[in-house]
């Protein structure tokens, strides 16, 4: 009898995957930007089409009794290293010129861990090695596509950068963290590295347009070099590409702000920013976000000065906040972050939401796709089979632009197979291994006469 | 009878230096690749070129001739990425300390001083003006056992940096640098080698960044050299940049791609790099054999099938992906050959005495012994732009052949005898090697 349960709970799904309609229905659904009823939501294309209390279920479509369970928009994590092949280009304190997106790899198992845990959306950074990083990617958890599918397409350009003890102490030759050589060693030497890339990049920015004035008056002109390292820097000075700045300490981040507005530019967020409640009026006036943890400190020296009511505190200040994973393993628990907020700060349910999926999405600059339950934005749904505020709450499904790529009974039914696919293949390579050193090879062990003797 | 001919040649070869006026191979089967099979054709060899091939061809008065009954003879097979014929260096040669004296000028070429804080301005492990051609050295030891493993040409590369440099196209004839070059330079040796952490570029990321920015470099320095002989008179002139020179004289270049995302990777870098390309490595290529075909980048394939390190835990407990690609990769070229993508085949870390058995092992899985054999000739010729001489048994090209008592890919058939530029060698019994664990594996991917 259970077992035709579970194929007729199969059959849909597997129905479904030729069409693109779905409803899930006798959920309760937490919109986040719309409040909280008890009904349906209709995908369509891939996109909410519905999201009500009472749907219509249209011909052919898939049905999800969602009966006991929570839906909430797919959580957002606004700083991830997963899924990419490299994180931290060292050796140099401006890495402006590598990016994520040469490196992504879609074969990472923690994206589908991440999945596991209800996130649908990330921004891989580069890693904090740097005063000026590397290039970052917002992602889609579309697991099993390829690397070009995981891109979040048309999300704005984000770029990294690091204040205080990482990019004082990296790049030397002895590895991360070894008494190094690179400039800088200090937090006035990261300031000091960060102004003289916006000067080149200002410098850089003029050539351009002298060159193009040159071009505006019919006069020969050959274009400028490139400069990799320089472009994205424009970008920033033009509003073209947002910065995510890693920091700590509240001198810090007061600092990037004076040389963000010395230059012109914003800094779209903080990151970690653990001692933002210190300075949270000076990051609400500048317009800047702030992305933190709940209660993750005192690794090291600039992460000591912290409390558990930095994103409250902020939020109250008028601070747009997020929480970050920043780990492998944070992220699939990213609910569970959020719901610290309530104990810590006093935040309400939806407050507390919003800081793993409206408020990243507003960070990132994504949030007309996705972030909340509304009509007219993908369908990244994350299923919980208990208020995903709660502790004990495990994720059911995941969808992605209404595709389902999380769905933990499948999971659960699939590892038998595999496993005995794995044992067969196992077996298979062993036999042949055994085939293959059953004749030895003649020269394999033989012992070097003199060199170059035979010819 | 045939013996005496055969020591009569030799002797021939011997004394005159090279080939005889001309060799006629009679009676053999002919794999002549761009033509038809021949169940019993005859080669006519002279001067160093094949001059006719067929079923019923007149065989000159001055030619010597060879009953090769019951021999197959296959246009000659190529490794198509290789470091035979270089002087040997150790296998990470590419940061030495910067005191230390270069071992050799290949060495000193490769270490342009460097100041620490290096950006995509500088020029790290880039070494793209080196030419293979320039730094044969026709005692290398290896040249014969490469060809006595049934091989007439290699295509070698300086192997070390992130721009290693030019390759050449090679026939193993090891006796005159002049006479083994067939073609020069055929391309450039890209890696994605990382050196640490310490230096740029330090990650995978970091070597993309610069390629990319080394690429856009010369396509500047192109259009700044243009202008400049346009107008040289009141203009400054653009400095002399030898590792854009070097890069913009490469007719293609060498991207390494191992499984399938690295694949798409350089697939995709490739086609934003503007230069044509190729790939190496891909022993994933099964699963993305629609791709490379779409791409029309041709790969070559490394005949090192992977396997299980001889040093594993043996309670360590591999992923069923590793254990796949260890069963699938062998069937890579049977994949790419149905998708229609074009590939060769290079011998990789494969001993040459083994090459044969590896591509048995592709044979097995799939693929046709035709398509096996024009992999190793004629594409591996039109991947660097030589079939027009190279690859195939045709009137005017090279002679280069090898003749097989039975199956090229039956490793127990002998190789009897292997005819580089018209000149007959014997396979030598195999010596020893001395030191192939020090050899640095071209395409060996990290």
């Amino acid at each position: 009898m259970r077992r035709v349960a579970t194929l007729l709970l199969l059959f849909p799904l597997l129905a479904a995957a030729a069409g693109t309609t779905t409803v899930i229905q006798n959920a309760t659904v937490l919109t986040v930007t719309r409040g909280t009823y008890h009904g349906s939501i209709l995908i369509r294309d891939g996109k909410i089409a519905e999201a009500g209390e009472k749907v219509q279920v249209p011909e052919g479509a898939r049905v999800i009794d969602a009966t006991g369970q929570y839906v909430m928009p797919g959580i957002i994590d606004c700083h991830s290293h997963i899924a990419a092949d490299s994180i931290n280009e060292g050796a140099v304190a401006v890495s402006s010129m590598v990016g994520i997106e040469d490196v992504i790899n879609p074969d990472d198992i923690d994206i589908y861990r991440a999945l596991a845990g209800g996130v649908t959306t990330a921004n891989i950074l580069h890693g904090s090695a740097n005063p000026i990083g590397g290039k970052c990617t917002v992602m889609k958890m579309r697991w099993g596509k390829d690397a070009q599918g995981l891109v979040f397409e048309g999300a704005m350009p984000g770029i990294k950068f690091a204040l205080g003890e990482n990019p004082k102490r990296s790049g030397s030759p002895g590895g991360f963290g070894a008494p190094g050589l690179r400039y800088p060693a200090s937090r006035m030497g990261v300031e000091d590295v960060i102004r003289e890339a916006f000067t080149q990049a200002r410098a850089y920015q003029q050539e351009w347009r002298d060159y193009q004035a040159k071009l505006d008056r019919h006069e020969q002109a050959i274009p400028p070099r490139r400069d990799l390292k320089l472009e994205p820097l424009v970008e920033v000075l033009e509003g073209k590409r947002y910065v995510h700045a890693h920091c700590y300490r509240a001198d810090e981040i007061l600092m990037l702000l004076r040389v963000a507005d010395d230059f012109g530019f914003k800094v779209r967020t903080l990151q970690h920013v653990l001692e933002g409640y210190k300075v949270a009026k000076e990051i609400a006036a500048h317009g800047t976000g702030a992305s933190t943890f709940s209660d993750w400190w005192a690794y090291k020296a600039e992460a000591y000065d912290a409390i558990p009511y930095n994103a409250a505190i902020m939020v109250r200040k008028g601070v747009l906040v997020s929480l970050n994973s920043d780990s492998a393993e944070l992220m699939r628990h990213l609910n569970t972050e959020a719901a610290k907020t309530m104990k810590y700060g006093g935040l309400n349910e939806t407050e507390a939401l919003s800081l793993i999926t409206i408020n990243p999405a507003r960070q990132m600059g994504i949030e007309q796709r996705v972030g909340s339950i509304e009509p007219g934005k993908d369908a990244d749904l994350t299923i919980f089979d208990q208020h995903p505020l709660s502790n004990y709450a495990k994720v059911e499904r995941v969808f992605i632009d209404g595709e389902l790529y999380f769905d933990r009974q499948k999971d659960l039914e699939e590892r038998a197979t595999k496993e005995a696919r794995k044992k067969a293949l196992l077996d298979k390579l062993k036999a042949q291994e055994k085939k293959d050193t059953k004749k030895p090879e003649p020269s394999a062990d033989k012992k070097e006469e003199t060199p170059g003797a035979v010819q | 009878m045939k013996h005496l001919i055969v020591s009569l040649l030799a002797a021939a070869t011997l004394s005159f230096g090279q080939a005889p006026g001309a060799i006629a191979l009679r009676g053999a089967r002919i794999f002549t690749v761009s033509g038809p099979v021949l169940e019993k054709g005859t080669v006519l060899i002279r001067n160093g070129l094949i001059e006719a091939v067929g079923e019923s061809i007149d065989i000159p008065k001055d030619a010597w001739v060879v009953d090769a009954q019951g021999v197959t003879v296959y246009p000659g097979p190529i490794d198509a990425l290789s470091t035979v014929g270089l002087p040997e260096t150790p296998a990470t040669p590419a940061a030495p300390p910067r005191s230390e004296t270069p071992a050799s000028p290949r060495a000193a070429a490769q270490e342009p001083a460097m100041p620490l804080e290096q950006g995509p301005e500088f020029r790290p492990f880039t070494t793209t003006w080196v030419r293979a051609a320039d730094l044969l050295n026709p005692g290398d030891r290896h040249i014969e056992e490469t060809r006595s493993a049934g091989f007439t040409s290699v295509v070698t590369f300086p192997s070390s940096g992130i721009f290693a440099g030019e390759g050449a196209f090679l026939n193993l004839s090891g006796e005159k640098q002049g006479r083994m070059v067939v073609a020069s330079p055929v391309g450039q040796y890209v890696t994605l080698t990382t050196h640490s952490f310490g230096t740029y570029p330090g990650s995978l990321m970091g070597v993309i960044a610069y390629i990319r920015q080394l690429s856009l470099d010369a396509d500047y320095y192109r259009v700044a050299l243009q202008d400049y002989a346009a107008h040289p008179a009141g203009h400054r002139r653009p400095s002399y940049d030898r590792a854009v020179e070097g890069l913009l004289e490469s007719p293609r270049l060498l991207l390494p791609a191992e499984d399938a995302k690295q694949i798409a990777r350089m697939l995709r870098f490739a086609d934003e790099l503007k230069h044509p390309a190729v790939l190496y490595g891909c022993h994933e290529a099964y699963k993305v054999a629609d791709l490379i075909a779409k791409s029309k980048v041709p790969v070559l394939i490394n005949l090192k099938w992977p396997e299980r390190s001889k040093d594993a835990d043996p309670d360590q407990e591999e992923s069923l992906r590793t254990l796949e690609l260890r069963d699938r990769a062998p069937s890579a070229p049977a994949a790419l050959d149905k998708a229609g993508a074009r590939f060769a085949f290079y011998s990789g870390g494969t001993a040459p005495k083994d090459v044969r058995k590896a591509l048995k092992h592709a044979i097995d899985a799939g693929l046709s012994e035709a398509a096996a054999v024009r992999a190793l000739t004629l594409n591996a010729a039109e991947i660097y732009g030589v079939a027009d001489r190279a690859g195939s048994i045709a009137a005017g090209k090279i002679a280069n052949l090898v003749l097989v008592k039975g199956s090229y890919f039956d490793e127990n058939a002998k190789i009897d005898s292997i005819y580089i530029d018209g000149v007959r060698y014997e396979p030598v019994p195999e010596a020893p090697p001395p030191d192939r664990e020090s050899r640095s594996t071209p395409g060996g991917i990290e």
